[in-house]
Protein backbone atom coordinates (compact mmCIF):
# COMPACT_ATOMS: atom_id res chain seq x y z
CA UNK A 1 0.00 0.00 0.00
CA UNK A 2 1.16 3.07 -1.11
CA UNK A 3 0.35 6.48 0.93
CA UNK A 4 -0.36 8.68 -2.04
CA UNK A 5 -2.92 5.89 -2.99
CA UNK A 6 -4.64 5.62 0.20
CA UNK A 7 -6.91 8.41 -0.55
CA UNK A 8 -6.75 8.12 -4.90
CA UNK A 9 -7.69 11.40 -6.61
CA UNK A 10 -6.85 12.95 -9.63
CA UNK A 11 -6.19 16.25 -11.02
CA UNK A 12 -5.12 17.88 -14.98
CA UNK A 13 -4.43 21.21 -15.96
CA UNK A 14 -4.11 22.22 -19.80
CA UNK A 15 -3.34 24.97 -22.17
CA UNK A 16 -5.54 27.33 -24.45
CA UNK A 17 -5.37 30.34 -26.42
CA UNK A 18 -5.37 33.01 -24.04
CA UNK A 19 -6.85 30.32 -21.50
CA UNK A 20 -6.16 27.58 -18.70
CA UNK A 21 -8.35 24.82 -17.91
CA UNK A 22 -7.91 22.84 -14.59
CA UNK A 23 -10.00 19.74 -13.43
CA UNK A 24 -10.11 17.34 -10.86
CA UNK A 25 -12.42 14.63 -9.59
CA UNK A 26 -14.44 14.40 -6.92
CA UNK A 27 -13.97 10.97 -4.97
CA UNK A 28 -12.57 10.51 -1.23
CA UNK A 29 -12.07 7.13 -0.26
CA UNK A 30 -9.80 5.09 2.47
CA UNK A 31 -8.62 2.73 0.07
CA UNK A 32 -11.00 0.80 -1.52
CA UNK A 33 -14.54 2.39 0.38
CA UNK A 34 -15.20 5.57 -0.98
CA UNK A 35 -16.65 7.86 1.87
CA UNK A 36 -17.18 11.04 -0.05
CA UNK A 37 -18.22 12.25 -3.40
CA UNK A 38 -18.03 15.91 -2.55
CA UNK A 39 -14.12 16.42 -2.18
CA UNK A 40 -12.79 18.34 -4.81
CA UNK A 41 -9.33 19.05 -5.05
CA UNK A 42 -8.97 22.08 -6.67
CA UNK A 43 -8.41 25.51 -4.86
CA UNK A 44 -8.46 29.37 -6.02
CA UNK A 45 -5.01 31.05 -4.99
CA UNK A 46 -6.19 34.36 -6.79
CA UNK A 47 -8.61 35.56 -9.02
CA UNK A 48 -6.98 34.37 -11.88
CA UNK A 49 -4.96 31.17 -10.29
CA UNK A 50 -6.08 28.11 -9.37
CA UNK A 51 -4.34 25.22 -7.75
CA UNK A 52 -4.78 21.33 -7.76
CA UNK A 53 -3.89 19.20 -5.14
CA UNK A 54 -4.70 15.51 -5.29
CA UNK A 55 -2.69 12.85 -2.86
CA UNK A 56 -3.27 12.13 0.75
CA UNK A 57 -6.38 13.39 1.70
CA UNK A 58 -5.16 15.17 5.17
CA UNK A 59 -2.41 16.84 3.53
CA UNK A 60 -4.46 18.19 0.55
CA UNK A 61 -6.51 20.05 3.62
CA UNK A 62 -3.20 21.69 5.75
CA UNK A 63 -2.08 22.66 2.21
CA UNK A 64 -4.58 24.34 0.69
CA UNK A 65 -5.01 25.80 3.93
CA UNK A 66 -1.25 26.84 4.49
CA UNK A 67 -1.32 28.08 0.55
CA UNK A 68 -4.20 30.22 1.02
CA UNK A 69 -2.17 31.52 4.39
CA UNK A 70 0.97 32.19 2.58
CA UNK A 71 -1.28 34.38 -0.74
CA UNK A 72 -3.02 36.20 1.89
CA UNK A 73 0.08 37.40 3.22
CA UNK A 74 1.64 37.72 0.11
CA UNK A 75 -1.29 40.00 -1.15
CA UNK A 76 -1.45 42.22 1.95
CA UNK A 77 2.55 42.61 2.25
CA UNK A 78 3.36 43.28 -1.68
CA UNK A 79 -0.08 44.85 -2.56
CA UNK A 80 -0.59 42.69 -5.11
CA UNK A 81 -1.71 39.08 -6.59
CA UNK A 82 0.93 36.86 -6.64
CA UNK A 83 1.84 35.84 -10.22
CA UNK A 84 1.16 31.92 -11.23
CA UNK A 85 5.08 31.59 -11.67
CA UNK A 86 5.70 33.00 -8.17
CA UNK A 87 3.47 30.91 -6.88
CA UNK A 88 4.80 27.69 -8.04
CA UNK A 89 8.32 28.88 -6.67
CA UNK A 90 6.22 29.32 -3.13
CA UNK A 91 4.72 25.77 -3.61
CA UNK A 92 8.11 24.22 -4.88
CA UNK A 93 10.25 25.87 -1.46
CA UNK A 94 7.37 24.92 0.63
CA UNK A 95 7.28 21.53 -0.10
CA UNK A 96 11.19 21.25 -0.09
CA UNK A 97 11.27 22.23 3.44
CA UNK A 98 9.76 18.98 4.21
CA UNK A 99 12.31 17.37 2.48
CA UNK A 100 12.89 14.54 4.64
CA UNK A 101 9.46 13.70 6.00
CA UNK A 102 7.39 15.57 2.80
CA UNK A 103 3.98 16.30 2.31
CA UNK A 104 1.81 13.92 0.40
CA UNK A 105 0.77 15.87 -2.31
CA UNK A 106 2.05 16.57 -6.09
CA UNK A 107 0.33 19.89 -6.81
CA UNK A 108 -0.43 21.20 -10.30
CA UNK A 109 -0.84 24.85 -10.79
CA UNK A 110 -2.92 26.63 -13.58
CA UNK A 111 -3.50 30.47 -14.03
CA UNK A 112 -3.04 33.58 -16.15
CA UNK A 113 -0.90 36.38 -15.09
CA UNK A 114 -0.93 40.07 -15.05
CA UNK A 115 -0.67 40.08 -18.75
CA UNK A 116 -2.85 37.42 -19.42
CA UNK A 117 -0.60 34.60 -20.71
CA UNK A 118 -1.53 31.09 -19.66
CA UNK A 119 0.80 29.45 -17.50
CA UNK A 120 0.79 25.86 -16.03
CA UNK A 121 3.11 23.80 -14.34
CA UNK A 122 2.94 21.02 -11.62
CA UNK A 123 5.66 19.68 -9.03
CA UNK A 124 6.59 16.53 -7.56
CA UNK A 125 5.76 15.80 -3.26
CA UNK A 126 9.39 17.43 -2.91
CA UNK A 127 8.98 20.32 -4.80
CA UNK A 128 10.80 19.59 -7.94
CA UNK A 129 8.38 21.92 -10.74
CA UNK A 130 7.99 21.00 -14.27
CA UNK A 131 7.01 24.00 -16.64
CA UNK A 132 4.88 22.17 -19.30
CA UNK A 133 3.65 24.10 -22.36
CA UNK A 134 0.54 21.65 -23.17
CA UNK A 135 -0.84 20.05 -19.94
CA UNK A 136 0.54 18.93 -16.93
CA UNK A 137 -1.39 15.36 -14.85
CA UNK A 138 -1.19 14.48 -11.30
CA UNK A 139 -2.79 12.13 -8.73
CA UNK A 140 -3.25 8.17 -8.52
CA UNK A 141 -4.67 8.36 -12.53
CA UNK A 142 -1.49 10.21 -13.71
CA UNK A 143 -0.62 7.43 -16.56
CA UNK A 144 -4.24 7.25 -17.43
CA UNK A 145 -4.36 11.05 -17.96
CA UNK A 146 -1.14 11.25 -19.80
CA UNK A 147 -2.51 8.81 -22.02
CA UNK A 148 -5.43 10.72 -22.82
CA UNK A 149 -4.12 14.22 -22.61
CA UNK A 150 -1.75 13.09 -25.41
CA UNK A 151 -4.22 12.03 -27.65
CA UNK A 152 -6.86 14.67 -26.96
CA UNK A 153 -4.44 17.43 -26.52
CA UNK A 154 -3.55 20.35 -29.30
CA UNK A 155 -2.59 23.77 -29.43
CA UNK A 156 -4.62 27.01 -29.43
CA UNK A 157 -8.13 25.22 -28.33
CA UNK A 158 -10.47 27.74 -27.66
CA UNK A 159 -12.07 27.86 -24.07
CA UNK A 160 -15.30 25.74 -24.96
CA UNK A 161 -13.20 23.52 -26.80
CA UNK A 162 -10.33 23.22 -24.07
CA UNK A 163 -13.52 22.78 -21.61
CA UNK A 164 -14.86 19.90 -23.68
CA UNK A 165 -10.76 18.28 -24.65
CA UNK A 166 -10.22 18.36 -20.76
CA UNK A 167 -13.34 16.70 -19.37
CA UNK A 168 -13.13 14.20 -22.02
CA UNK A 169 -9.11 13.55 -21.11
CA UNK A 170 -10.30 13.57 -17.32
CA UNK A 171 -13.60 11.21 -17.28
CA UNK A 172 -12.50 8.96 -19.15
CA UNK A 173 -8.72 8.02 -17.75
CA UNK A 174 -10.69 8.03 -14.13
CA UNK A 175 -13.10 5.31 -15.45
CA UNK A 176 -9.69 3.08 -15.32
CA UNK A 177 -9.24 3.96 -11.80
CA UNK A 178 -10.53 2.17 -9.66
CA UNK A 179 -9.57 5.75 -6.84
CA UNK A 180 -11.07 8.06 -8.56
CA UNK A 181 -13.89 9.69 -9.92
CA UNK A 182 -17.14 9.96 -8.35
CA UNK A 183 -18.02 13.14 -10.72
CA UNK A 184 -15.76 15.71 -11.71
CA UNK A 185 -15.21 19.80 -10.85
CA UNK A 186 -13.80 21.47 -14.57
CA UNK A 187 -12.30 25.31 -14.04
CA UNK A 188 -11.92 27.54 -17.12
CA UNK A 189 -9.86 30.39 -16.53
CA UNK A 190 -9.95 33.29 -19.46
CA UNK A 191 -9.25 36.88 -18.95
CA UNK A 192 -12.80 37.84 -18.74
CA UNK A 193 -14.49 35.28 -16.28
CA UNK A 194 -13.87 31.98 -14.21
CA UNK A 195 -16.45 29.07 -14.83
CA UNK A 196 -16.60 25.87 -12.71
CA UNK A 197 -18.43 23.18 -14.35
CA UNK A 198 -19.69 20.15 -12.11
CA UNK A 199 -19.70 17.07 -14.47
CA UNK A 200 -21.72 14.05 -13.30
CA UNK A 201 -19.96 11.08 -14.62
CA UNK A 202 -19.91 6.94 -13.85
CA UNK A 203 -20.60 6.90 -10.29
CA UNK A 204 -18.74 3.52 -9.35
CA UNK B 1 24.49 36.64 33.29
CA UNK B 2 22.53 36.77 30.54
CA UNK B 3 19.61 38.12 31.94
CA UNK B 4 21.31 41.13 33.24
CA UNK B 5 20.86 42.52 29.94
CA UNK B 6 17.44 41.20 29.10
CA UNK B 7 15.28 44.40 29.62
CA UNK B 8 16.08 47.40 27.08
CA UNK B 9 18.51 50.07 26.78
CA UNK B 10 16.25 52.56 25.14
CA UNK B 11 13.56 53.28 27.37
CA UNK B 12 11.02 55.96 26.88
CA UNK B 13 11.54 59.72 28.56
CA UNK B 14 8.66 61.11 30.57
CA UNK B 15 8.09 63.45 27.47
CA UNK B 16 7.34 60.21 25.53
CA UNK B 17 10.85 60.76 23.35
CA UNK B 18 13.63 57.57 23.19
CA UNK B 19 16.35 59.63 24.09
CA UNK B 20 18.42 56.80 23.07
CA UNK B 21 16.95 57.42 19.49
CA UNK B 22 17.79 60.76 19.72
CA UNK B 23 21.23 60.07 20.13
CA UNK B 24 21.66 58.07 17.27
CA UNK B 25 20.35 60.64 15.13
CA UNK B 26 22.99 62.76 16.51
CA UNK B 27 25.42 59.96 15.20
CA UNK B 28 23.90 60.10 12.00
CA UNK B 29 23.81 64.06 11.52
CA UNK B 30 27.36 64.47 12.38
CA UNK B 31 28.03 61.78 9.59
CA UNK B 32 29.48 62.56 5.87
CA UNK B 33 26.67 63.69 4.01
CA UNK B 34 24.44 61.37 1.48
CA UNK B 35 22.15 62.18 -1.52
CA UNK B 36 19.41 60.72 -3.09
CA UNK B 37 17.35 61.43 -5.69
CA UNK B 38 14.22 60.21 -7.42
CA UNK B 39 14.40 60.50 -11.47
CA UNK B 40 11.64 59.58 -13.80
CA UNK B 41 13.68 56.67 -15.35
CA UNK B 42 16.40 55.94 -12.50
CA UNK B 43 17.39 56.62 -9.38
CA UNK B 44 21.01 57.96 -8.32
CA UNK B 45 22.51 58.01 -4.82
CA UNK B 46 25.82 59.34 -3.78
CA UNK B 47 28.27 60.02 -0.82
CA UNK B 48 31.69 61.66 0.20
CA UNK B 49 34.11 59.18 0.74
CA UNK B 50 35.85 61.11 3.80
CA UNK B 51 39.61 59.84 4.35
CA UNK B 52 40.65 60.42 7.75
CA UNK B 53 44.49 60.59 6.13
CA UNK B 54 45.99 60.50 2.70
CA UNK B 55 47.47 57.18 3.36
CA UNK B 56 44.79 55.42 3.71
CA UNK B 57 43.26 53.52 0.01
CA UNK B 58 40.16 54.48 -0.55
CA UNK B 59 39.83 52.20 -3.29
CA UNK B 60 39.23 49.60 -1.48
CA UNK B 61 36.31 51.21 1.11
CA UNK B 62 32.83 50.38 -0.19
CA UNK B 63 30.10 53.11 0.87
CA UNK B 64 27.35 52.53 -1.63
CA UNK B 65 27.04 48.88 -1.48
CA UNK B 66 24.68 46.90 -3.89
CA UNK B 67 21.83 44.42 -1.78
CA UNK B 68 20.65 42.61 -4.65
CA UNK B 69 20.90 43.21 -8.55
CA UNK B 70 17.77 45.61 -8.72
CA UNK B 71 18.28 47.15 -5.14
CA UNK B 72 21.23 49.57 -3.94
CA UNK B 73 22.06 51.30 -0.56
CA UNK B 74 23.79 54.28 1.22
CA UNK B 75 24.35 55.38 4.25
CA UNK B 76 25.33 58.09 6.74
CA UNK B 77 26.43 57.79 10.32
CA UNK B 78 28.79 54.96 11.91
CA UNK B 79 30.32 52.75 9.09
CA UNK B 80 30.70 49.74 10.81
CA UNK B 81 26.75 49.25 12.05
CA UNK B 82 26.56 49.91 8.56
CA UNK B 83 28.13 46.85 7.27
CA UNK B 84 26.09 44.97 9.86
CA UNK B 85 23.19 46.49 8.14
CA UNK B 86 24.23 45.80 4.48
CA UNK B 87 24.81 42.31 5.53
CA UNK B 88 21.29 41.17 6.69
CA UNK B 89 19.66 43.50 3.51
CA UNK B 90 21.58 40.70 1.55
CA UNK B 91 20.80 37.69 3.47
CA UNK B 92 17.08 39.18 3.33
CA UNK B 93 16.98 39.58 -0.18
CA UNK B 94 18.43 36.21 -0.86
CA UNK B 95 15.70 34.51 1.39
CA UNK B 96 13.52 36.24 -0.43
CA UNK B 97 14.68 34.89 -3.78
CA UNK B 98 14.76 31.44 -1.87
CA UNK B 99 11.23 31.50 -2.22
CA UNK B 100 9.99 32.86 -4.51
CA UNK B 101 12.64 32.95 -7.10
CA UNK B 102 12.47 36.71 -7.56
CA UNK B 103 14.00 39.39 -6.38
CA UNK B 104 12.35 41.35 -3.65
CA UNK B 105 10.31 44.87 -4.65
CA UNK B 106 12.16 47.49 -2.73
CA UNK B 107 9.19 48.27 -0.57
CA UNK B 108 9.56 44.60 1.05
CA UNK B 109 12.94 44.62 1.57
CA UNK B 110 12.39 48.06 2.66
CA UNK B 111 10.14 46.95 5.56
CA UNK B 112 12.77 44.27 6.18
CA UNK B 113 15.68 46.43 7.41
CA UNK B 114 13.66 48.68 8.93
CA UNK B 115 12.14 46.21 11.24
CA UNK B 116 15.86 44.90 11.94
CA UNK B 117 16.61 48.10 12.99
CA UNK B 118 13.54 48.85 15.23
CA UNK B 119 14.28 45.26 16.74
CA UNK B 120 17.34 47.08 18.40
CA UNK B 121 15.68 49.68 19.76
CA UNK B 122 13.29 47.29 21.62
CA UNK B 123 15.29 44.44 22.31
CA UNK B 124 17.25 43.62 26.05
CA UNK B 125 21.10 44.09 25.73
CA UNK B 126 21.21 46.32 22.74
CA UNK B 127 21.57 49.72 21.13
CA UNK B 128 19.94 51.72 18.12
CA UNK B 129 21.77 51.24 15.06
CA UNK B 130 24.14 54.77 14.23
CA UNK B 131 23.23 55.21 11.04
CA UNK B 132 20.18 56.37 8.71
CA UNK B 133 20.50 54.65 5.15
CA UNK B 134 19.11 55.68 1.56
CA UNK B 135 17.80 52.68 -0.12
CA UNK B 136 17.18 53.11 -3.88
CA UNK B 137 15.53 50.31 -5.52
CA UNK B 138 13.65 49.29 -8.93
CA UNK B 139 10.90 46.91 -9.21
CA UNK B 140 7.48 46.49 -11.44
CA UNK B 141 6.17 49.88 -9.76
CA UNK B 142 8.67 51.55 -10.90
CA UNK B 143 11.86 53.79 -9.21
CA UNK B 144 11.52 53.98 -5.26
CA UNK B 145 14.04 55.49 -3.13
CA UNK B 146 13.19 55.27 0.80
CA UNK B 147 15.27 56.79 3.80
CA UNK B 148 15.53 54.35 7.04
CA UNK B 149 15.81 56.04 10.38
CA UNK B 150 17.87 54.50 13.89
CA UNK B 151 14.22 54.01 14.57
CA UNK B 152 13.10 51.79 12.38
CA UNK B 153 10.94 54.32 10.35
CA UNK B 154 11.06 54.50 6.94
CA UNK B 155 9.77 57.44 4.56
CA UNK B 156 9.75 57.42 0.70
CA UNK B 157 11.30 60.29 -0.81
CA UNK B 158 11.96 61.91 -4.53
CA UNK B 159 14.83 63.34 -3.65
CA UNK B 160 16.48 63.55 0.11
CA UNK B 161 19.93 64.18 1.56
CA UNK B 162 20.83 62.70 4.75
CA UNK B 163 24.23 63.36 7.23
CA UNK B 164 26.04 66.42 8.48
CA UNK B 165 24.90 68.84 5.40
CA UNK B 166 21.13 67.58 4.84
CA UNK B 167 19.47 70.96 5.80
CA UNK B 168 21.11 72.95 3.25
CA UNK B 169 21.30 70.12 0.52
CA UNK B 170 17.71 69.63 1.05
CA UNK B 171 17.38 73.11 0.94
CA UNK B 172 19.32 72.77 -2.38
CA UNK B 173 17.10 69.79 -3.83
CA UNK B 174 13.79 71.80 -2.98
CA UNK B 175 14.66 74.36 -5.79
CA UNK B 176 16.56 72.15 -7.57
CA UNK B 177 13.85 68.92 -8.44
CA UNK B 178 11.73 68.57 -10.64
CA UNK B 179 9.03 65.88 -10.83
CA UNK B 180 10.07 64.93 -15.10
CA UNK B 181 14.05 65.23 -13.96
CA UNK B 182 16.03 62.52 -16.17
CA UNK B 183 18.74 60.63 -14.91
CA UNK B 184 21.51 61.99 -15.92
CA UNK B 185 20.66 65.07 -14.82
CA UNK B 186 19.42 63.40 -11.56
CA UNK B 187 23.30 62.82 -11.46
CA UNK B 188 24.29 66.06 -12.23
CA UNK B 189 22.13 67.53 -9.44
CA UNK B 190 23.20 64.82 -6.62
CA UNK B 191 27.25 65.94 -7.38
CA UNK B 192 26.49 69.65 -7.21
CA UNK B 193 24.37 69.53 -4.22
CA UNK B 194 27.33 67.10 -2.76
CA UNK B 195 29.51 69.77 -3.55
CA UNK B 196 27.86 72.38 -1.67
CA UNK B 197 28.60 70.87 1.87
CA UNK B 198 32.00 69.55 0.05
CA UNK B 199 35.25 69.36 2.81
CA UNK B 200 38.11 69.07 0.66
CA UNK B 201 38.92 68.60 -3.22
CA UNK B 202 36.08 66.75 -5.08
CA UNK B 203 37.83 63.92 -7.36
CA UNK B 204 36.63 60.82 -8.32
CA UNK B 205 38.11 58.84 -5.84
CA UNK B 206 36.43 61.15 -2.96
CA UNK B 207 32.93 60.80 -4.24
CA UNK B 208 31.04 57.44 -5.08
CA UNK B 209 28.04 57.19 -7.12
CA UNK B 210 25.13 54.32 -7.55
CA UNK B 211 22.82 54.21 -10.04
CA UNK B 212 19.95 51.73 -11.29
CA UNK B 213 18.13 53.02 -14.66
CA UNK B 214 16.39 50.82 -17.22
CA UNK B 215 12.64 49.26 -18.33
CA UNK B 216 11.05 46.63 -16.52
CA UNK B 217 11.05 43.76 -19.18
CA UNK B 218 9.37 40.57 -19.91
CA UNK B 219 11.20 37.40 -21.16
CA UNK B 220 9.76 34.64 -23.29
CA UNK B 221 8.88 32.64 -20.53
CA UNK B 222 7.02 35.29 -18.83
CA UNK B 223 9.96 36.10 -16.34
CA UNK B 224 10.49 39.44 -15.08
CA UNK B 225 13.62 41.38 -15.78
CA UNK B 226 14.28 43.74 -13.49
CA UNK B 227 17.12 46.92 -14.27
CA UNK B 228 20.18 46.43 -12.49
CA UNK B 229 21.59 48.53 -9.66
CA UNK B 230 25.18 49.81 -10.46
CA UNK B 231 28.40 51.68 -8.67
CA UNK B 232 29.75 53.94 -11.44
CA UNK B 233 33.87 53.45 -11.96
CA UNK B 234 35.79 56.76 -10.99
CA UNK B 235 36.25 57.11 -15.00
CA UNK B 236 32.70 57.60 -15.22
CA UNK B 237 32.48 59.91 -12.21
CA UNK B 238 35.76 61.65 -13.49
CA UNK B 239 33.40 62.57 -16.46
CA UNK B 240 30.46 64.00 -14.84
CA UNK B 241 32.66 65.96 -12.73
CA UNK B 242 34.65 67.45 -15.68
CA UNK B 243 30.84 68.70 -16.60
CA UNK B 244 30.34 70.77 -13.74
CA UNK B 245 33.85 72.36 -13.55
Amino acid sequence: MSIMEYNGGAVVAMVGKNCVAIACDKRLGVQAMTISTEFPKTFQATPKTYIGLPGLATDVQTLSEKFRFKVNMYKLKEEREIEPRTLAHLVSSTLYERRFGPWFVEPVIAGLDKENRPFICSTDLIGCINFAKDFVVSGTTSNQLYGMCESLWEPDLEPEDLFETISQSLMNAVDRDCLSGWGAQVTVITPDQVITRTLKSRQD
Amino acid sequence: MADRYSFSLTTFSPSGKLVQIEYALSAVNSGVTSIGIKATNGIVIATEKKAVSTLIDDSSLEKVAIICSNIGMVYSGMGPDYRVLVNKARKAAQAYKRVYMEEPPTAILVKEIAGVMQEFTQSGGVRPFGVSLLIAGFDEKGPMLYQVDPSGSYWPWKATAIGKNMVNAKTFLEKRYNEDIELEDAVHTAILTLKEGFEGQMTENTIEIGIITGVVSTKDDGAVVLPEFRKLSPSEVKDYLANIA
